[in-house]
């Protein structure tokens, strides 16, 4: 708890991204679309010790607040992720990231000859949760899979 | 029995969506359609109904089998097939076109070559839609014809040696049959392929989830005596860049009466048709030749599913 407090300071509004497997951390940035230039101050530590995973990440993002479908995709790179929401200084709500049975319109279906990539159609791509150790997705059209650490490859613009 | 409730009305996208006691119903229909057949009774079970053949992409058999099955029981169809649909090309949606035969028919076939179309119609239609092959996906009413042909030929799926040959990577009726076997307990599928063209890890990974005895293997010869069925598939030219590749690996899979030499007596071979020259014509002649009949047995079937489809049948 101590050296936790040393490494990642204290932010006034937004959120702590905690639990994020070791080196995932970059990858839930992806997830959130944060590259810099969007002007949230971030702070990220990686491969620190953890009880629960040995090493892990963590990512504080101020004045952020999470949607569903963030949640969604951040739970299928980083199952045993914990958000915690920070209102003036004060963590004011913690909960687990829950794997979703399906996930529609986020991720993008890998293969070309899907119906979800016709240009002119309007099929949403829709992934269904297929495993959980570790996170396999299925896209519920042309039954491609794909592995939940790969998701920041096909996200959706 | 309690709670089975025949075989379900609505759309076939996938062959998973069916327990065993409803493939078995289907069958016992299609027994039942074959009679009918046979005896050159007239059913009308169709009668004032019109089936919309949206073959997106061209298959004469797949298309005349349904046709025939619609006639057959005294319904209409309308053809919209792969010429019309060229003016998809020009910019016109699979969405709109869906929509067009959903107004004009009670029901929708459809036949494209992009995974997910079926489903993606049934999303649309409002009236039931048909699987008839997604691109390398699904083709479900083939799995059903396949299965209905090893019941109708050993009475029984259960307890077969089954050899499916070929092109596992991408053929669709290989998926949908193996998915459909999975609703049965054949005593053993070898999946009988060169390397490259091996089933892809997806499908592999379910039917090994949902208890098929599958055994991966590039040898025909060697499993070929403990074979009941062997299913046949095209390997197609495009799959390798080296033509001599190609060459050796036809020649190495290709079916022949010498091939078949160490073969059982009971051995019958399937194939969804068309073939070309993976079996040598001289096995047409042969008892093991079983796609005939297989093809011919694809009207009853569909006739039965396209009546159970529609909540037409009623026992005869
Ligand atoms: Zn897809």
């Amino acid at each position: 708890m101590v050296e936790k407090q040393l490494i990642v300071s204290k932010i006034k509004e937004g959120i702590v991204i905690d639990h994020i497997p070791a080196g995932k951390a970059l990858k839930v940035l992806k997830i959130l679309g944060i590259e810099g230039k969007e002007g949230y101050r971030v702070a990220m530590v990686m491969n620190v010790e953890s009880r629960k995973l040995g090493r892990k990440d963590i990512v504080k993002i101020e004045g952020k607040l999470l949607s569903r479908k963030e949640l969604d995709l951040i739970s299928l790179i980083a199952p045993t992720a914990t958000v915690n929401i920070i209102k003036n200084y004060e963590v004011v709500q913690k909960y687990k990231v829950m794997l979703p049975d399906k996930i529609k319109g986020a991720i993008k279906c890998p293969n070309p000859n899907c119906i979800t990539n016709r240009p002119r159609e309007i099929a949403q791509p829709e992934f269904i949760l297929r495993k959980k150790e570790p996170v396999e997705l299925e896209c519920a059209y042309c039954g491609t899979v794909i592995k939940g650490e790969e998701v920041e490859k096909y996200l959706k613009p | 029995m309690t709670g089975f409730l025949g075989f379900p009305k609505g759309d076939v996208i996938s062959i998973l969506q069916y327990e065993r006691k409803e493939l078995e119903h289907l069958f016992s229909v299609a027994d039942e359609m074959d009679k009918h057949l046979r005896s050159r009774s007239r059913l009308d079970l169709l009668r004032g109904y019109i089936v919309a053949l949206a073959f997106l992409e061209p298959s004469t058999r797949t298309m005349y089998s349904f046709q025939s099955a619609t006639y057959r029981l005294g319904g209409k169809t309308l053809v919209f097939s792969s010429k019309e649909a060229t003016s998809l090309a020009k910019g016109e949606n699979y969405a709109d076109t869906i929509r067009m035969l959903d107004l004009y028919s009670d029901l929708i076939v459809i036949r494209s070559r992009h995974e997910g179309t079926a489903k993606y119609a049934a999303e649309i239609a409002e009236n039931p839609v048909i699987n008839a092959g997604d691109g390398r996906h699904e083709h479900p009413t083939q799995a059903m014809i396949d299965l209905y042909t090893m019941y109708r030929l050993f009475g029984a799926v259960d307890g077969l040696v089954i050899g499916v040959l070929g092109d596992l990577k991408y053929a669709r009726t290989i998926t949908s049959l193996l998915y459909g076997l999975t609703r049965f307990k054949p005593k053993k599928v070898y999946l009988i392929s060169p390397g490259l063209l091996r089933l892809r890890k997806e499908v592999y990974d379910k039917i090994i989830e949902l208890g098929l005895p599958v055994e991966e293997t590039t040898s025909l010869q060697e499993v070929l005596p403990e074979l009941d069925v062997l299913y046949v598939t095209r390997i197609q030219k495009e799959r390798y860049p080296d033509p001599l590749e190609y060459e050796k690996v036809k020649s190495l899979y290709r079916i022949t009466p010498e091939v078949l030499g160490n073969a059982k007596k009971e051995l019958r071979i399937l194939h969804p048709l068309p073939k070309i020259d993976e079996i040598d014509p001289a096995v047409d002649e042969t008892p093991y030749a079983a796609y005939f009949k297989q093809a011919r047995w694809g009207v009853p079937l569909r006739m039965a599913l396209l009546s159970l489809v529609l909540g037409v049948y009623e026992e005869v």
